[in-house]
């Protein structure tokens, strides 16, 4: 069982939420995840990466998109409540040293898992290009935060409502045509987004890593649901990533294989939602 | 179906009982092989082909008097010799026979605290009921001595019956034991560790304990509550339980030992990795490891459509690839979340399958379908990416190979193609990466298995191991019989540690 410590909405979808979790917090380091419960008997298990920590605190930093029905029951919860279960850190650490020039990508939601390896890569020594990039201006999140720690920093967004009116893959080719080109890329965010940027950088020979958000029920390596084709092998997510070379990853079957339950969430998502609006009426 | 119901038998029992309980103890062995053996009631398979209740429904008292009656009290006692944790079957049975139920208990109690699962899911027919007399006399291991459903009926008789006795634990140590994974050899270690007063903490991954008995058995063959109330059992002795753990990522495991003073740690972490046949294309949407197939439905509740918010996937046609009791386990599950069809295919014959022998009578009484001598070659998708077929191939049994089983040899151009939109992948795992990954102290085989010595113990001093994570995939009761094991090493450990520091001091 988790506190939650502090709650705070970022945009419309979009939650940053504390939760008390203090080995998780002394244990974690950039790039892992937890995975956590709303309910603990019919609960869905929902991994997140976690954004950030504080060890004096014992604090855990999570960012989540409302998506579904598992998502909207978090973001009901409030300071205080608690979180019925939450496990972690899973996954492998980022690898962090000083590469030299690292482009980080956030796409969306995806700039919460990203903050935490820019964070490190900087204090690594490295020279670090940010780019993060949304939909729209009121999905962009951790703006500032994310500038504090670039040296250079480029904001898009698909509709120009703020920023470069530019989709993230555009400001990358640049960077990558530059002489020298960057070290490495990596890159967080929706599926299809990881894919444009791996196949940005593919020409340039340019080393793109991408962390991988795949279905997942323990995420101890039990299940397999998580696998994805790395190359010509086939890895799961929760033991040997999160973190995989993009212009490896088989992004179409990982797509097709988030998209498994898709059908079936919408109806249990309405019936919820439907549920919801009953008991309010009732009410 | 000639399906007999619970009450005809309790019925027939009771007319039976009158005959043979005047002469109970003057029996020639000739007659008592006479004696009928008794059927398991079992719920109607069209009724429960839609629920999750448990199947075996359990002797009745006349029924389970009448079949201890069959057991010769033979001198040497092969049972208990085939038997992982030696319980002494023939003196619990004949308590049975006697009407001595609290007796038998107790009997039980001395070598096994998880009779209620053993008698439930322990493969009975290769172990102590393989050379049983009676089976031999009759010639056929099915009309042996039904030693499993009269262990089962003495466990349940006892939590019926609220005679649940909490085991006498000795005085506090001073010593602490961690016990990784609450599976069965965990729960074994534990237990075994808690009577001789250690303070004994089991870390979980898991928000529910029991391990593969929760997660991977289903409802239908193990009911939670049996689990809930061993483990409460447990609890009542004192053992520390700590759910949402996983030792190697939430706490280093070295760290339990340098930092927060275990003396001692049993690895019980399981069978993890799950085995696919890596054929093309398996990893389209509908293939599953029976892992994640019966978590989602076991232990995230998805049966239960409507409470839980965990998804299971929609399927009309089902292929099961594999021949154990997990393979079994899944085809009856995908037949209960409604699927039409379920083809079991497996790549010998009957005979060679690995499943409890109960289990495939019990698959075949709900219509799942066996397909003999056929394998996968690969999996047909269609434009989403979605299982669509499953090219398979036709085999023959050759030379026998290690395992003693006769090898299956391809049939050249056999190809037939079946239509399914769901394939679930059962034959078996490989270890969990988890504490080698982050423990490398620890040695291992080429397969990730964790190697230990004749005690369990491990390459590490204080770190013991046992159960799938050092078999591979086994039986319930081969892990318990390791946690047995370890649990003796780790307490004659501490023991001796304690009589060295009281010598110090003298």
């Amino acid at each position: 069982m988790s506190k939650i410590l502090f709650k705070k909405q970022l945009s419309k979808d979009v939650y940053l939420m504390k939760l008390h979790a203090p080995l998780i917090a002394e244990e974690r380091s950039a790039g892992q995840f937890i995975i956590l419960q709303v309910d603990d008997d019919y609960g869905e298990r929902i991994p997140l990466t976690i954004a950030d920590a504080n060890v004096d605190e014992g604090s855990v930093t999570i960012i989540f998109q409302v998506v579904g029905k598992s998502t909207h029951k978090l973001s009901l919860l409030n300071e205080g409540d608690n979180v019925p279960t939450l496990v972690g850190p899973l996954g492998k650490p980022t690898h962090i040293e000083n590469f030299g020039t690292v482009v980080c990508v956030g796409g969306g939601i995806g700039v919460a898992p990203l903050h935490p390896i820019a964070q490190a890569l900087k204090k690594a020594g490295n020279h670090v290009i940010t780019i993060i990039g949304a939909r729209t201006k009121e999905l962009i999140i951790l703006e500032d935060e994310m500038k504090s720690i670039a040296d250079e920093f480029i904001l898009c967004t698909d509709d120009g409502s703020y920023g470069r009116k530019a989709l993230v893959t555009e400001p990358l080719k640049e960077i990558c045509e530059r002489n020298p080109k960057p070290n490495m890329v990596i890159a967080i965010g929706p599926p299809i987004m990881m894919k444009f940027c791996s196949e940005t950088t593919r020409p340039y020979g340019v080393f793109t890593q991408v962390s991988l958000n795949t279905i997942m029920v323990d995420g101890t390596g039990m299940c397999g649901g998580c696998r994805v084709n790395v190359g010509n092998e086939v890895k799961f997510v929760c033991v040997d990533g999160p973190e995989f070379d993009g212009h490896k990853v088989d992004f179409d079957n990982m797509m097709a294989r988030l998209n498994s339950y898709k059908e079936i969430e919408k109806e249990l998502h309405t019936c919820y939602l439907e549920s919801l609006i009953q008991s309010k009426e009732s009410k | 179906m000639d399906h007999k119901t619970s009450e005809q038998l309790a019925e027939e029992a009771k007319q039976l009982i009158v005959e043979y309980i005047s002469k109970i103890d003057d029996m020639k062995p000739k007659e008592r092989t006479h004696i009928p053996a008794q059927e398991m009631p079992s719920q109607d398979p069209l009724e429960r082909i839609h629920n999750l209740d448990e199947v075996a429904l359990g002797y009745t008292v006349e029924q389970a008097r009448i079949e201890a009656m069959r057991c010769l009290q033979c001198v040497k006692k092969t049972c208990v010799d085939d038997c992982p944790v030696k319980i002494d079957i023939p003196r619990f049975i004949n308590h049975i026979a006697h009407s001595e139920f609290e007796n038998a208990a107790a009997v039980i109690k001395e070598a096994s605290l998880l009779p209620a699962i053993c008698g439930r899911v322990c493969p009975q027919e290769v172990q102590c009921q393989q050379n049983c007399t009676v089976g031999k006399a009759l010639k056929d291991v099915d009309k042996a001595v039904a030693i499993g459903r009269l262990e089962r009926f003495i466990a349940d008789w006892e939590r019926a019956t609220g005679k649940i006795s909490i085991p006498e634990v000795k005085p506090e140590t001073g010593k602490k034991v961690a016990v990784v994974g609450s599976g069965p050899a965990g729960l074994v270690v534990a237990a075994d560790c808690k009577r001789e007063g250690h303070h004994v903490t089991v870390f979980e991954a898991f928000h529910k304990l029991g391990g593969v008995l929760r997660y991977g058995i289903p409802e239908f063959r193990l009911p939670n509550n049996i689990i809930d109330k061993e483990i409460e059992t447990l609890s009542a002795m004192g053992v520390e339980f700590k759910t949402n753990f996983v030792v190697g990522k939430t706490r280093k495991l070295m760290d339990l030992i340098n930092k927060d003073g275990y003396n001692a740690v049993f690895i019980g972490t399981g069978a993890g990795l799950p085995l696919f046949m890596n054929i093309e294309g398996e990893n389209l949407v509908g293939v599953f490891s029976a892992n994640e197939y019966l978590t989602r439905a076991n232990l995230m509740r998805a049966f239960e459509k409507g409470k839980a918010d965990t998804p299971i996937y929609p399927s009309k046609n089902v292929a099961v690839l594999g021949g154990g009791n997990v393979a079994m386990d899944s085809a009856r599950m995908a037949k209960r979340l409604g699927a039409e069809n379920v083809y079991v295919v497996y790549r010998r014959t009957e005979v060679e399958m690995p499943a409890r022998k109960e289990e495939v009578a019990h698959a075949k009484e709900e219509g799942i379908e066996f397909y003999f001598l056929q394998n996968a070659k690969r999996i047909l998708g269609n434009e989403k990416g979605k299982v669509r077929a499953m090219e398979c191939l036709r085999y023959e049994l050759g030379e026998p190979d290690n395992s003693g089983r006769r090898r299956p040899v391809v049939i050249s151009n056999s190809e037939f193609i079946l239509e399914v939109d769901t394939v679930i992948v059962a034959i078996g795992n490989s270890s969990n990466p988890l504490i080698s990954q982050t423990t490398p102290e620890i040695n291992v085989n080429k397969w990730g298995n964790i190697l230990v010595d004749e005690t369990q113990k491990t390459s590490v001093d204080k770190i013991f191991a046992g159960g799938d994570i050092v078999l591979g995939a086994a039986t319930v009761i081969l892990a318990m019989g390791e946690g047995r094991r370890a649990a003796a090493a780790i307490n004659k450990m501490l023991t001796e540690e304690i009589e060295k520091a009281k010598a110090a001091l003298n």
